[in-house]
This record gives structure tokens, C-alpha cells and sequence, in this order.
């Protein structure tokens, strides 16, 4: 395989895996710790906490 | 030729303005010193931007990074690892040099001119190496390790080190909130005397943060070399004149390394030579200017 094309084929599977992990993620419900973190003042971001 | 030595930083300079705006787009929260609450906090955006400040309309993904890990439920984050895969693997250190408010913040303050200004220092090149200590520490080890009874991790970075997080929300919420003006103590002191560092170490040096502390611009260095968006120089152009390098304030040298980890994609050493031999590749697909 050409250089080139090893490095989009290494490119695709990191976007693929990337995206992979994403989902898995949101299946996991980290999404809604995040969000029930960041819609709440976080008082150690701005170091009262 | 003559070429303007600094370049495109006026076009990026815009680009990071616009984007801090759009992301910072909840104006209503600085008048009232509350924070935005809406459905899409569940979002990261690529840069250092603390869901803290009153502006922020997403959030950021060190701070979600360090909530996710430091819960008692989970010790890796799948939904934060994804967004650095993707966007890592998309643009790398792109992000630093044009998506990352704070990134913008020290921009401006090297720009405020003064004779004594420091390219290299003798310890500049290990010190490079702290913001991955941090990463790995007070990131990813302190969260997950250092815990309450239930298992809750702090986000120990955001809590010792972020000053992101000082100027970004601190200082409105503090300046705006009674209710927080009335908590301040050791730590937000603490705090503010490290963003006052940065302040003070961003005029004399160029991204003193982005250098040797940041623990974002560490994970996306990771990716600079992989990243779909690519340096590449142009062997039968190059002159070697060494121009790149010396303009480079990040201390790379394009013609060694043209995707060094250091790389912010700021774009001066394409603007600054002479044979425009430095371009840029996306997915492979040759561009020039």
C-alpha cells in the first residue's frame, strides 16, 4: 500500500473509531453527566470550591 | 520578496474572535451572573473554554473529561475519548491556533509591545514536557484516585490550575453573583494569582500556557502528527533559508518537522516564505494558497 494511502486508511479508522466511541459514550449516559455538570456552576472551575 | 512577517494573524485573529463569540454567545448570563442551561451543555467545544463562564453555551472538554472520570460511575470516558479521536484526528493543534479562546486571550497579550521578549529559554524544550505530566496527573490520576466517600473525583485541574476557568467564569460570576462574592478565599486567591502569572508571562513569552501547561493542547499534539489536516513542505521550492523557523513562535522548525506536536497551525511560516514551499494537505488532498 502507497505511504499516502495508509495514512487516510489510518485516518479513517481513527475517525471511525472516534465515532465509535462517541456513541458508545452516549449509550453509556456520559452525556448527561457532562451536561448535569456544566449546567451547574462548577465552583472549582471558578475556585471557590 | 518581502513577505509580511505576520502573515494571516489578522484572519485569524477574526476566526478566534468569532468563534469565542459564538460559543460564548449567551450574553444575557453576564448581565444577570448566571450560566446558560440549555440542552446543548452537553456538547463539547474543541477549545479551553470553562462551562463556567456566564457566556459559555457548551462545554468544556477537560472539565467534562475530568466529571465523567471522576464520577462513581465511570473511570473512562468513552463520549470525551471519541470527541479527542474526532476532532484531534480531523485537525489537531489547529484547534490551539484558531479555535481556543484562551489560546486568543494570549494572543493579544504578547501582541502588547515590549523590548523584553523571550523566544527560548535554556529549559524551554523539558518544560514542554509538564503539560503532559499535567494531563496525566491532575486530568486523568487525581479524578479518578482522589476521591470522597461515594467515589466522586474533583476536577483537580480545574480546582489548582485552569486560569481559564479564573477569567472565564471567576472573575464575571465573582464580579456579577453576591452569593460568590461572599465565598471567596484562599483558593480563588490562589487561582487569580495564576492567571496574573499567565497575564504577565503571555506578554514577555508567545502562549506561555499553551507551551507548558495546557493539558487540551497535549492531548491534540498527540494527533498533529496523524491529523487529516497536514503541513507538508514542497522539497523543490524549499531554499532551506531557515525563514520558518525563525519566525516560528512556538520554536518549530517546519522544514525538520512540518507536523511537529508543537505546531499551533497559526500559519506564520506559510505566510513568511519566500517559495511558498510550506502547504497544507486535508485528507491527503494537496492545497496551496
Amino acid at each position: 500500500m502507497h505511504l499516502k494511502d495508509k495514512g487516510s486508511a489510518l485516518t479513517a479508522v481513527m475517525l471511525l473509531a472516534g465515532f465509535l466511541f462517541l456513541f458508545i459514550g452516549i449509550y453509556r449516559g456520559e452525556s448527561i453527566i457532562v451536561f448535569e455538570k456544566a449546567v451547574n456552576i462548577c465552583l472549582e472551575c471558578i475556585g471557590i470550591g | 520578496m518581502v513577505k509580511n512577517k505576520n502573515g494571516n494573524d489578522g484572519f485569524r485573529h477574526i476566526i478566534q474572535a468569532v468563534w469565542t463569540l459564538i460559543t460564548n454567545a449567551y450574553i444575557i448570563g453576564f448581565i444577570r451572573g448566571k450560566i446558560y442551561q440549555g440542552k446543548i451543555k452537553n456538547v463539547c467545544v474543541p477549545g479551553l473554554n470553562c462551562y463556567s463562564c456566564p457566556g459559555a453555551v457548551a462545554s468544556c472538554p477537560i472539565g467534562a473529561l475530568q466529571a465523567v472520570i471522576g464520577s462513581y460511575e465511570y473511570k473512562f470516558s468513552f463520549y470525551i475519548a471519541g470527541f479527542f479521536i474526532i476532532i484531534g484526528t480531523l485537525m489537531g493543534r489547529f484547534v490551539c491556533g484558531y479555535l481556543c479562546p484562551f489560546g486568543l486571550f494570549q494572543d493579544l497579550l504578547n501582541k502588547i509591545p515590549l523590548k523584553f521578549k523571550i523566544n527560548s529559554f535554556k529549559y524551554d524544550k523539558i518544560l514542554r514536557y509538564l503539560k503532559y505530566c499535567i494531563l496525566i496527573i491532575f486530568v486523568i490520576l487525581m479524578p479518578i484516585f482522589i476521591t470522597d466517600i461515594i467515589g466522586q473525583g474533583f476536577p483537580w485541574f480545574c480546582k489548582l490550575i485552569c486560569p481559564a476557568g479564573t477569567l472565564e467564569g471567576g472573575l464575571p460570576l465573582v464580579a456579577l453573583n453576591d452569593a460568590m462574592k461572599s465565598a471567596v478565599g484562599f483558593l480563588y486567591g490562589w487561582k487569580c494569582f495564576i492567571l496574573i502569572a499567565v497575564v504577565i508571562l503571555s506578554v514577555i513569552i508567545y502562549r506561555p500556557f499553551c507551551k507548558y501547561v495546557c493539558p487540551l493542547g497535549a492531548i491534540y499534539s498527540l494527533f498533529n502528527p496523524i491529523s487529516a489536516f497536514k503541513y507538508r513542505i514542497n522539497t523543490d521550492k524549499c531554499i532551506n533559508c531557515n525563514m520558518c523557523a525563525n519566525i516560528c513562535k512556538m520554536g518549530c522548525n517546519p522544514v525538520e518537522n512540518p507536523n511537529s506536536m508543537e505546531c499551533i497551525r497559526c500559519g506564520k511560516c506559510r505566510s513568511i516564505c519566500p517559495e511558498e514551499a510550506i502547504e497544507y494537505t486535508f485528507f491527503n488532498s494537496h492545497k496551496n494558497r
